[in-house]
C-alpha cells in the first residue's frame, strides 16, 4: 500500500469531502431522476397511488417522445423560450455587471443601493409580475411614458404577440439583475488587490484594467453566472404565468408552463416526464457547449 | 468550534448512510423490496391520520380524521374553526385535524399526497378535478350520506356513473351588476329579468355613447363565459350522451360571435388594449362600465369600492336563460379506512348540510350554503347593496353545469385559447372553433 | 389595484399589520422558519464548500465527471421531480418532519458550482505552502481555503437564506401540521379563492422580507472585506 498511486491517495483523500453530497446527490436528485426517466414511458396519470405495478401496467414504451416531437406544441414551446433566452442573456448581463461594478465602488450612497439592488430579489414573483404589469402598461405605463417623452408611441406590451416576451424579459432581467450582480460583486470581492496595484504600476487607464484585469479574473465567476442564468432561463414559468398565463394567443407559452399544467392539470404525468427529458437535454447540450467553449475565455487559477 | 461542526459533519454523514441504506438505485432490488415499502408507506399514511385506523373501528371509538380545504383560506379559518367546533361538541368521539391550503397550490399538493399514498381522510374538490378524480376510483361512494337537505342542481353536479362521490357545500352564482348611475346619464331602463342579451346591447351602446371612456359590458372572452352563452342560444359543448363534441355547432358559432362583435364590431366591450393591463372590476370600480356579470363573490368588494348606486339582476339570457353556477364539494378518501370513512362522512354532512353550520357559514357572510332549506337562508337577503339580492336565488332557477369529463381542463384551455383568438380578431368565430373541435377529437378520448 | 395607480395610501394606518399578527400562530411560524431556514443555510455551506474543495483543490481523478454529473442535476424542472421526491421521503417516512425539508439542503447543485467557480480562481500557492508546513487537507479547508472564500461563502448564504425562507412548494407538500407550518406557509393561507385581501398580503410579505434584508446587510459587511482576510491569517 505504500506506493499507491499518487491518483488513488487524492481519491482517498477526496472520499470523506465528497461523501454529504454524493449521497444527497443520489436520494434527491439520481433516485428523483431515475424514477422520473421510467414515468417518462408510461402513461400515467399522476392522480392513483404510486405502486410496484404503476411503471408495467402503464408502460408505452416511446410513445410519449414520439408523440412531443411530431406536434407543433413542443417545438412553438422551445421557440419561445429561444426568443425568450437570446434577449435575456444580454441584457442581464450588462445589468448585472454594471450593478456589481457600482455596488464595488465606496461612494456615499453604495451602501443604500445595495440593499435597492436586492429588493427586487426578494420580492416575490406575484408582487414583481403585478407591479410589472403596471409599468408595462399600454396607456398609463411608465416605460411607455417614457418612450413618449421621445416623440415616439410605445408597444402595447403584452398584449402584442411579438412585444409580450420582451416585455417578461424586462421584467426578468429588473427583478434577477441584483442577484446574479451581487455573484458578480462576490467575484469582484474576491479578486486579490495586488493584481489593481500591478496593473496601476504599469500606468494602466480605469478601463483598461477593467478589460485586461478585471474581465479575466472575474471570467469564472462570469462563467457560473452564464450556465445559471441559462439553466432558470429554460425552466422560466411563475413571470409568464401571472403576467401573460402564456398569451396572447400562446405568443408567450413555454415549456415548464405545459409540463407543470400536463402533470398537475391535464394529468398526464408520463407525458409531462417525458416533455421534462427532452427540456432536460436541450440544456445540457447547451451547457455541454458551453463547457467546451470555456476554454476560451475563462482562466482559472492554476 | 471545530468539533462542533465535526460532529454536526458526522451526524449528517450518518443520516446520510442511513437513506442511502433505505434507498436502492438498483431496479431489480427496488422490485424485491417493493412489497414491503408500500407496507410501510400504508403506515405512515396511517401515522398522519394520527390513529391507526383498524384499531378503533366501531363508532364508539374515539377516532381522529385529517381534512384538507382551500376554502377556508384568505380569512376564513376562524370560521370553518368555529363550524367544527359546534361539529365536534354533537360528535366528541371524532377529532378533524383541518389542514388549509391556498387555492392555487391546493391540488398540486393533493394530487402528490395522493401519489405518495399520504391523501387526507376527506378533502374539498371543485368542479374542475371532481370527474378526474372519481374516475382514478379516488372517491369513496357517499351515496348513503345523508343528503336530504342539499339543493338538488348542485347535488347532480357530483354524480359520475350514477353515484354520488362528493356533498356540495356551497354555491355561488353570476349575477348581472349594472351601475345605476350611467343608465340614469344614458336616459334609459335599469335592466331586468325579462332582458335578452340584444336588450344588454342596446344598453351598452347608449351607455358608450356618454364618452371615449366609458363602456358599456364587461364580458370576458373565455371559455368559462363561453359555455354558459353557448346554453343561452341553446347550445353545449359535449352532445347529451356525452360521447362527442359538439364545441362548433351552429348555436356556438352564434353565441361566440355575439360576444367578439361586443368586442370587435359595437365596441361596446373594451379590447384588451383598450383596458391597458386593467382588471375588469378596477373598470366598474371607477364608474367607466355599464354592466358585468361577475360573481355574487364581488358583494363586498363593490360594496367597499364604489361610490355610485348599484344593483344586480339575473343575466339575461337569449333563446334561454343560462346562469353560471359554481360550488365547491366535500370528498371522502376511498383508501381511508372504514371507520375514518363513516367519521368523515359524518363530519362532511355536518359541513354542508347542517343548520348549525349553514348559520355560522351565513353570519361570517363567507358564502352561501348549497342548502335547500329557504327560511335558513333569508337573512342573507337582508343585506344590501344590491337592493334586488333576491336575483341571487332567482338565478338559481336557471342554473348551467360545464360537462363532466376526466379530461376537464384540458378542454376548457383548448377551447379558451380558441375564443380568445376570435377575440382578438386573429380568426373568425367560426374557424376558432372548428380548431377548437378538431383539436379536442384529436387530444381528448370521451368516454 | 386601481389605475392610474395610488403610489400613496390614502389613509396610511396599521390595521393590517395587526390583522396578520392575529390571524395564525405568527411566533411559531417565524420560529419555524427560522429553524428550518438557518439548518439549511448551515448544511448547504458545509456540504457545498467540502465537495467544491475536493473538486477544485484536490483534484482528485474524475472529479470532472463527478462535477459534470452534478451540474446536469439542475436541468431537470423541479416539477416534475416532486411526486418521485416525495415518495421517495414517505419511504422514509419523513413526511411531516423538518428533517423532510432540511435534508435537501445537503445536495445544492448550484452551490457547489458556485463554491468550485471561485475556489479555482484562488491561487494555490497557499495551498502548497500549507502542505509543506504538513497541514492535512481538513486543516488548509478549515485554516486557508474557507476564510478565503469568505466573500463567495457570504454571497452564497444570502441566496440560501432567501431561497429557504421563501421556500413555498416542498414544505407545503411535505408539513400538513399546523405547528411545523413556515411562515411563507402561513402567509399564503391569505390567498382567497375568488379574492384576496391584498393590504393584509402586501404586510405579511413585508414582514416576511425584513429577516432577509437583514442577513443581507450583516452578509454585505462579510463581503466588503474581501480577500484580505484570508491572505492575512494565510
Amino acid at each position: 500500500m505504500a506506493n499507491m498511486s499518487k491518483e488513488n491517495k487524492k481519491i482517498i483523500q477526496a472520499i470523506p469531502f465528497m461523501l454529504p453530497s454524493v449521497i444527497g446527490m443520489i436520494v434527491f436528485s439520481l433516485l428523483p431522476i431515475i424514477m422520473a426517466t421510467a414515468l417518462s414511458m408510461t402513461d400515467w396519470s399522476g392522480l392513483e397511488k404510486f405502486t410496484v405495478h404503476t411503471i408495467p401496467d402503464h408502460f408505452v414504451g416511446l410513445k410519449n417522445y414520439a408523440h412531443l416531437l411530431s406536434h407543433k406544441e413542443f417545438w412553438s414551446t422551445l421557440l419561445h423560450v429561444l426568443y425568450y433566452i437570446v434577449l435575456y442573456i444580454p441584457l442581464g448581463f450588462i445589468f448585472s455587471m454594471v450593478i456589481a461594478l457600482i455596488l464595488n465602488t465606496e461612494k456615499k450612497f453604495t451602501g443604500i443601493m445595495r440593499v435597492l439592488f436586492y429588493i427586487p430579489v426578494l420580492t416575490s414573483w406575484v408582487a414583481a409580475s403585478l407591479i410589472w404589469k403596471w409599468v408595462l402598461s399600454f396607456q398609463y405605463g411608465v416605460i411607455n411614458s417614457v418612450i413618449e417623452l421621445f416623440g415616439m408611441k410605445g408597444p402595447d406590451w403584452l398584449t402584442n404577440r411579438y412585444w409580450a416576451m420582451p416585455g417578461i424579459v424586462l421584467a426578468s432581467v429588473w427583478k434577477d439583475m441584483g442577484y446574479y450582480g451581487l455573484y458578480i460583486f462576490g467575484g469582484l470581492r474576491g479578486i486579490d488587490p495586488t493584481y489593481y496595484e500591478a496593473a496601476k504600476v504599469d500606468g494602466a487607464g480605469k478601463f483598461r484594467t477593467l478589460i485586461s484585469v478585471t474581465m479575466p479574473l472575474l471570467s469564472p465567476t462570469l462563467f457560473y453566472c452564464l450556465i445559471m442564468s441559462l439553466i432558470n432561463a429554460f425552466q422560466l414559468f411563475p413571470q409568464v404565468l401571472i403576467m401573460t398565463e402564456g398569451g396572447p394567443n400562446g405568443a408567450t407559452q413555454v415549456m415548464v408552463e405545459r409540463i407543470y399544467t400536463y402533470a398537475f392539470s391535464y394529468f398526464k404525468m408520463g407525458y409531462a416526464a417525458a416533455y421534462s427529458w427532452l427540456l432536460f437535454l436541450i440544456i445540457l447540450i447547451l451547457t455541454l457547449i458551453q463547457l467546451k467553449a470555456q476554454k476560451a475565455w475563462v482562466h482559472y487559477e492554476s | 468550534m471545530k468539533r462542533k461542526a465535526l460532529s454536526v459533519l458526522l451526524q449528517l454523514s450518518m443520516l446520510a448512510t442511513l437513506l442511502s441504506g433505505c434507498g436502492s438505485a438498483n431496479p431489480n432490488a427496488a422490485q424485491t423490496e417493493a412489497p414491503k415499502e408500500t407496507v410501510t408507506a400504508d403506515q405512515s399514511a396511517g401515522e398522519t391520520n394520527s390513529e391507526s385506523p383498524d384499531e378503533k373501528a366501531g363508532s364508539d371509538e374515539a377516532i381522529t380524521i385529517t381534512y384538507a380545504n382551500f376554502n377556508a383560506s384568505g380569512g376564513n379559518e376562524a370560521t370553518l374553526d368555529s363550524m367544527y367546533q359546534a361539529f365536534h361538541e354533537q360528535n366528541p368521539n371524532i377529532t378533524v385535524d383541518i389542514e388549509t391550503i391556498a387555492m392555487d397550490d391546493y391540488f398540486t399538493t393533493l394530487q402528490t399526497r395522493i401519489a405518495g399514498g399520504t391523501a387526507p381522510d376527506c378533502f374539498e374538490m371543485n368542479i374542475e378535478n371532481f370527474a378526474a378524480y372519481a374516475s382514478k376510483g379516488i372517491l369513496a361512494d357517499m351515496s348513503d350520506a345523508d343528503a336530504s337537505g342539499l339543493n338538488q342542481t348542485a347535488l347532480s353536479a357530483f354524480q359520475y356513473d350514477g353515484k354520488q362521490y362528493a356533498l356540495p357545500e356551497n354555491f355561488s352564482t353570476v349575477i348581472l351588476v349594472y351601475n345605476k348611475d350611467l343608465f340614469d346619464q344614458a336616459g334609459i331602463d335599469y335592466p331586468t329579468s325579462s332582458w335578452t342579451r340584444e336588450d344588454v346591447d342596446k344598453a351598452a351602446e347608449a351607455i358608450r355613447a356618454l364618452g371615449d371612456d366609458i363602456y358599456g359590458i364587461y364580458q370576458p372572452v373565455t371559455y368559462n363565459e363561453f359555455y354558459k352563452v353557448a346554453a343561452q342560444y341553446g347550445g353545449s359543448l359535449v352532445s347529451a350522451d356525452g360521447k362527442t363534441f359538439t364545441i362548433n355547432s351552429e348555436e356556438n358559432i352564434k353565441a361566440l360571435q355575439s360576444m367578439v362583435d361586443r368586442v370587435q364590431k359595437t365596441n361596446v366591450q373594451p379590447t384588451e388594449e383598450q383596458m391597458g393591463g386593467m382588471g375588469d372590476w378596477d373598470l366598474f370600480e371607477s364608474g367607466r362600465l355599464g354592466m358585468i356579470p361577475t360573481g355574487t363573490w364581488c358583494f363586498n368588494t363593490f360594496t367597499d369600492a364604489c361610490d355610485f348606486d348599484w344593483d344586480i339582476c339575473v343575466e339575461p339570457g337569449q333563446t334561454q336563460k343560462a346562469t353560471h353556477f359554481f360550488a365547491n364539494a366535500l370528498v371522502v378518501n376511498n383508501d381511508a379506512s372504514d371507520a375514518a370513512k363513516e367519521a368523515a362522512k359524518k363530519w362532511l354532512s355536518f359541513l354542508a348540510s347542517s343548520n348549525e353550520a349553514a348559520k355560522i357559514r351565513l353570519e361570517a357572510g363567507w358564502d352561501l350554503p348549497a342548502i335547500n332549506d329557504m327560511d335558513a337562508l333569508s337573512g342573507y337577503l337582508d343585506i344590501t347593496p344590491p337592493e334586488n339580492r333576491e336575483a341571487v336565488f332567482e338565478s338559481l332557477d336557471s342554473l348551467v353545469l360545464p360537462p363532466i369529463i376526466t379530461d376537464y381542463s384540458q378542454m376548457s384551455d383548448i377551447i379558451s385559447d380558441a375564443v380568445s383568438k376570435a377575440a382578438s380578431g386573429a380568426s373568425t368565430a367560426e374557424e376558432a372553433l372548428n380548431e377548437a373541435q378538431k383539436t379536442c377529437e384529436d387530444q381528448i378520448t370521451l368516454q | 389595484m386601481a389605475l392610474p395607480i395610488q403610489w400613496i395610501p390614502k389613509n396610511p394606518n396599521l390595521k393590517s399589520y395587526k390583522k396578520v399578527f392575529q390571524l395564525f400562530p405568527f411566533a411559531r411560524a417565524i420560529a419555524n422558519s427560522a429553524f428550518i431556514t438557518i439548518a439549511y443555510v448551515l448544511i448547504t455551506v458545509l456540504s457545498a464548500s467540502m465537495a467544491a474543495f475536493a473538486i477544485a483543490k484536490i483534484r482528485f481523478k474524475g472529479a470532472k465527471v463527478v462535477f459534470a454529473i452534478y451540474l446536469t442535476s439542475m436541468m431537470i424542472p423541479i416539477q416534475i421531480t416532486l411526486i418521485p421526491m416525495f415518495i421517495i421521503m414517505n419511504k422514509f417516512s419523513l413526511i411531516n418532519t423538518y428533517t423532510s425539508v432540511i435534508s435537501p439542503a445537503i445536495f445544492k447543485a448550484f452551490a457547489i458550482f458556485l463554491l468550485v467557480q471561485n475556489m479555482r480562481a484562488l491561487p494555490d500557492d497557499y495551498l502548497e505552502a500549507a502542505r509543506i508546513d504538513g497541514a492535512g487537507l481538513f486543516k488548509i479547508y478549515k485554516d486557508i481555503i474557507m476564510p478565503m472564500m469568505i466573500p463567495t461563502v457570504a454571497t452564497l448564504a444570502i441566496t440560501t437564506f432567501m431561497e429557504a425562507w421563501n421556500d413555498y412548494l416542498w414544505p407545503l407538500v411535505m408539513l400538513s401540521d399546523k405547528n411545523k407550518m413556515t411562515l411563507t406557509l402561513a402567509l399564503n393561507t391569505l390567498n382567497g379563492q375568488y379574492d384576496t385581501e391584498y393590504n393584509v398580503l402586501m404586510a405579511g410579505s413585508l414582514i416576511s422580507m425584513i429577516p432577509i434584508i437583514i442577513i443581507y446587510i450583516i452578509a454585505q459587511t462579510q463581503m466588503k472585506q474581501g480577500i484580505t482576510v484570508g491572505g492575512v491569517k494565510g
